[in-house]
């Protein structure tokens, strides 16, 4: 007989994944996507992140969340001095693609193993009231823990969209990634625009660090697991459009969540990078791209 | 062969030097193999560790399953990492640039998750490897150094080939501008299936002894992200436009490396690697080479 109900939590915990990985991936929407700047390091910011909610909430009791909202202004102008780094030796010299790729990958090795230098490999995690618990919905149990970074990965989401739309420098950095010289022309200053995207794309990057912790425990090298997850849900995603982030996202939590259920949770990692495979060759502009 | 085997066992220096030896001639390998496809054509391969590891597995199943002598396993070893570098040479049709490199990074953790899955081969927890008891000459040790620096030889004899030929100077031009040299009657898909096919071949013969070499085979030690980074960064810090730039960068990073891990840790080493990486990849651009070529120039 089959499990229906196996099948039901799965999909459940799979659709909160999703709203997670969408939290994940925003950054790299903003910074692959908008910029077009390979940021490979991406998911070491997220790990940055989470370490940052751990040692808030170990030495102080903080709540992670809360921590990391508390540090995104701190990623933000880790990012911005990162893309300046970047821009000044890559970006003006025209051989961004190589070298830049090359640099970020770099970048992530340094800021991992900086941690396990100072944190060691030990899985660290976070004391928060909501973990631990959970609701149950008609035979399907909700866990706070799941629950909880799946809204604040929603309003994140909702907030990144809001502020694309509808602000001056959201719409400027749209414009940035459709036409460079039009916006020089403009009297704007592309680089002035893409280091506050870049800042952005770094923040959210943290603050989903935070959420990751509050999921699972994590490790210096639990970025490696999040590589293939941002780049896939971005390329189906269509590259920068937030919206797209958000249903591939979904899409990828819940076919990750169903392998873990029903094939046992070592295929799931190549799941994400399965379909960012397949995506890349079939349709590299995405689900949703122009 | 043999008989540089024997003059270099008769040698009696430290065994551990044998040792430490091994990898950094095994990281000439890698740093050239990469560096036909990543310095010569222009597309940058984070997928060294699906390589190097398919090389190694391929080894562990045929000592499993027939005990096969070593140069059969290194020739296997080779052909079948050459088949999966001919088939992401097939992806640059429509993968370039920061796509390809995403794609063989994915490439590597998929194939990590498959053996992980294939308890043959050990599936998570490992194999052991049993060393055939006798070498042919001196410890095994000794031999396993041998066959590297013989390995070392070949690739970089045959990376000094390929860059002085026509086939170089077809990449070259691929790697300055594709649809230029398209236009100009380069056969660029031919020759991106030359550089992915014998990059991946080099990869997998690199990867063939480490079986015996640790003989204890899990696939995170095989599929080692460490390779991935090691591979670019030493002919990045060599120079990436000639065969001397990825044996400079090898021997200089991988001695650092292994005097790094003998005397402050083995995380220490990567880190290291990551900073040597990112200081000349802004500060010096053109590698070692690129820094001897601008004082001479003075």
């Amino acid at each position: 007989m089959f499990a229906w109900d196996l099948l039901a939590n799965a999909v459940v915990a799979g659709l909160l994944l999703g709203g997670f990985y969408a939290a994940v991936s925003l950054g790299v929407s903003i910074i692959f996507g908008l910029l077009d700047i390979a940021n490979i390091a991406q998911p070491a910011f997220l790990i940055l992140g989470s370490y940052a909610a751990y040692v808030m909430n170990s030495t102080f009791g903080l709540d992670p969340i809360l921590t990391g909202l508390l540090f995104t202004p701190v990623f933000y102008l880790l990012g911005a001095a990162v893309y300046r780094v970047y821009y000044g030796s890559f970006e003006r010299r025209g051989e961004e693609s190589l070298r830049g790729l090359v640099f970020f990958f770099g970048l992530l090795f340094i800021i991992e193993v900086s941690l396990s230098l100072k944190f060691g490999v030990d899985y660290r995690l976070v004391q928060a009231g909501y973990i631990g618990k959970s609701i149950e919905f008609a035979g399907v149990g909700i866990a706070y823990r799941l629950l909880v970074p799946c809204l604040v990965g929603l309003a994140m989401t909702l907030a990144l969209h809001l502020f694309l739309g509808r602000t001056f420098y959201g719409r400027a950095i749209m414009a940035v990634s459709q036409d460079r010289l039009a916006l020089r022309l403009m009297g704007a200053n592309p680089v002035k625009i893409k280091t506050v995207a870049f800042g952005i794309g770094i923040a959210a990057a943290s603050l989903a660090g935070a959420l990751l912790v509050t999921i699972t425990p994590v490790i210096p090298s639990s970025d490696r697991d999040y590589i293939g997850r941002m780049f896939a849900i971005t390329v189906l995603g269509g590259m920068g459009s937030i919206g797209g982030t958000l249903v591939a996202a979904v899409i990828l939590g819940v076919i990750e969540s169903l392998m873990a259920t029903f094939y046992g949770p070592s295929w799931s990692l190549a799941v994400s990078f399965g379909i960012l495979l397949v995506a890349l060759a079939v349709r590299p502009a995405g689900l949703f791209g122009r | 062969m043999v008989a540089a085997g024997v003059l270099i066992a008769s040698l009696r220096v430290n065994p551990y030097l044998y040792f430490a030896g091994y990898v950094i001639f095994q990281y000439i390998v890698i740093a050239t193999a990469w560096n036909i496809l990543g310095g010569y054509a222009g597309y940058v391969n984070f997928g060294t560790p699906a390589f190097f590891a398919l090389g190694a597995y391929t080894a562990v199943f045929l000592i499993q399953s027939i005990r096969a002598p070593l140069p059969v396993l290194i020739l296997a070893g080779g052909l079948v990492s050459a088949l999966l570098g001919l088939g992401i040479g097939y992806l640059t049709l429509r993968l370039r640039g920061v796509f390809f490199s995403i794609a063989t990074l994915a490439l590597s953790i998929v194939l990590q998750t498959m053996i992980i899955n294939w308890d043959y081969v050990g599936g998570s927890r490992g194999l052991s490897v049993i060393r055939p008891s006798s070498p042919p000459f001196g410890s095994y040790v000794t031999f396993l150094f041998t066959v590297m620096v013989f390995l070392a030889v070949v690739a970089v004899t045959a990376a000094r080939f390929i860059e002085r030929s026509w086939i170089g100077r077809g990449l070259a031009a691929l790697r300055d501008n594709e649809e230029a040299a398209e236009c100009m009657g380069v056969p660029t898909l031919r020759l991106k299936l030359f550089a992915t096919t014998i990059s991946g071949f080099l990869l997998g013969v690199a990867g063939a002894p480490f079986p015996y070499y640790v003989t204890f085979v899990e696939p995170n030690s095989a599929f080692n992200l460490d390779y991935a980074v090691n591979a670019l960064a030493m002919p990045m810090i060599g120079g990436t436009t000639s065969w001397i730039g990825p044996v400079i960068g090898a021997v200089l990073l991988g001695s650092a490396q292994q005097l790094a891990t003998v005397t402050i840790s083995s995380e220490m080493n990567l880190f290291i690697v990551g900073v040597v990486l990112v200081a000349f990849v802004v500060l010096a651009p053109e590698g070692i080479l690129g820094l001897v070529r601008r004082l001479r120039a003075r």
